[in-house]
């Protein structure tokens, strides 16, 4: 039930996501300094609690979508088991998350 | 209307008008739409996630190194196009959900169809600048 409404707000979330997307794409075709504004933006402190929320709205949406395509093709309905996938998809958000932003501190993407 | 009917036709229902034709056969398109774009999403996806990583620490130069790669190129318009169509379908149904009044819907229907075809068209025009003819091209 949660897990559901939840997977709404996470669509949401990410169609914001997806206009910054197109907004690094087109400062990426002005040029230089146009890129640095918005790689600026998304590297300061609220840049990157959004881009945090956006991973996580990532992943949770991508295991719950999943989840409801075993939905449509009319498997996992019953009560523990829809359960079960509800915890595993939050459990997935919570590590896949956790490994790219790991990652990122890794590799120098954030600091 | 078109068509060979007699000037009486003008005055039946809508309903008369459908009646026996049989379905349709689009009631499901939006619907089934959003589900085969969710599953070219997750490879799309994962390819972004991959991608954001990837250009994170290398500013302007990096970027544009990515998207000289055909394939990263190709990978990022298939993005676009099947994000922003799976993203309207999706608001539209959460917007007929939760908006009534036929105004405000009606025109938060049209502003997503804006936002998202608008949004589309200048990124993968970006895409396809960078992607020809390198950085700082419009």
């Amino acid at each position: 039930m949660a897990a559901s409404i939840l997977n709404r707000i996470a669509g949401v979330g990410l169609y914001f996501g997806a206009l910054i997307v197109a907004w690094g794409a087109v400062a990426l075709a002005m040029g230089p300094e146009a890129y640095g504004v918005f790689t600026a933006a998304m590297g300061s402190i609220p840049g990157e609690l959004v881009l945090l929320a956006l991973t996580l709205g990532f992943f949770f949406h991508l295991g719950a979508g999943i989840r409801h395509l075993f939905w449509d093709a009319g498997v996992g309905f019953q009560p523990r088991t829809a359960t079960l996938s509800a915890v595993i998809v939050i459990a997935f958000t919570i590590v896949a998350t956790a490994a790219v932003w790991a990652l990122a501190f890794a590799t120098g993407g954030a600091r | 209307m078109s068509g060979p009917t007699s000037k009486t036709d003008d005055f039946r229902t809508s309903l008369s008008r459908a009646r026996g034709l049989g379905a349709a056969h689009h009631g499901v398109g939006h619907w089934m739409t959003e589900r085969v774009t969710s599953v070219a999403l997750v490879p799309l996806g994962l390819w972004a996630v991959w991608a954001g990583l990837r250009i994170a620490p290398y500013g302007y130069e990096g970027a544009v190194d990515l998207l000289s790669n055909s394939f990263n190129a190709v990978a990022a318009l298939l993005l676009l196009a099947i994000s922003f169509q799976h993203m309207k379908i999706g608001v539209r149904v959460v917007i007929e959900d939760y908006v009534h009044t036929p105004f405000n819907k009606v025109s938060l229907l049209l502003l997503n169809s804006a936002v998202c075809w608008t949004a589309w068209a200048a990124a993968s025009f970006s895409i396809l600048m960078v992607a020809l003819r390198g950085g700082g091209a419009l």
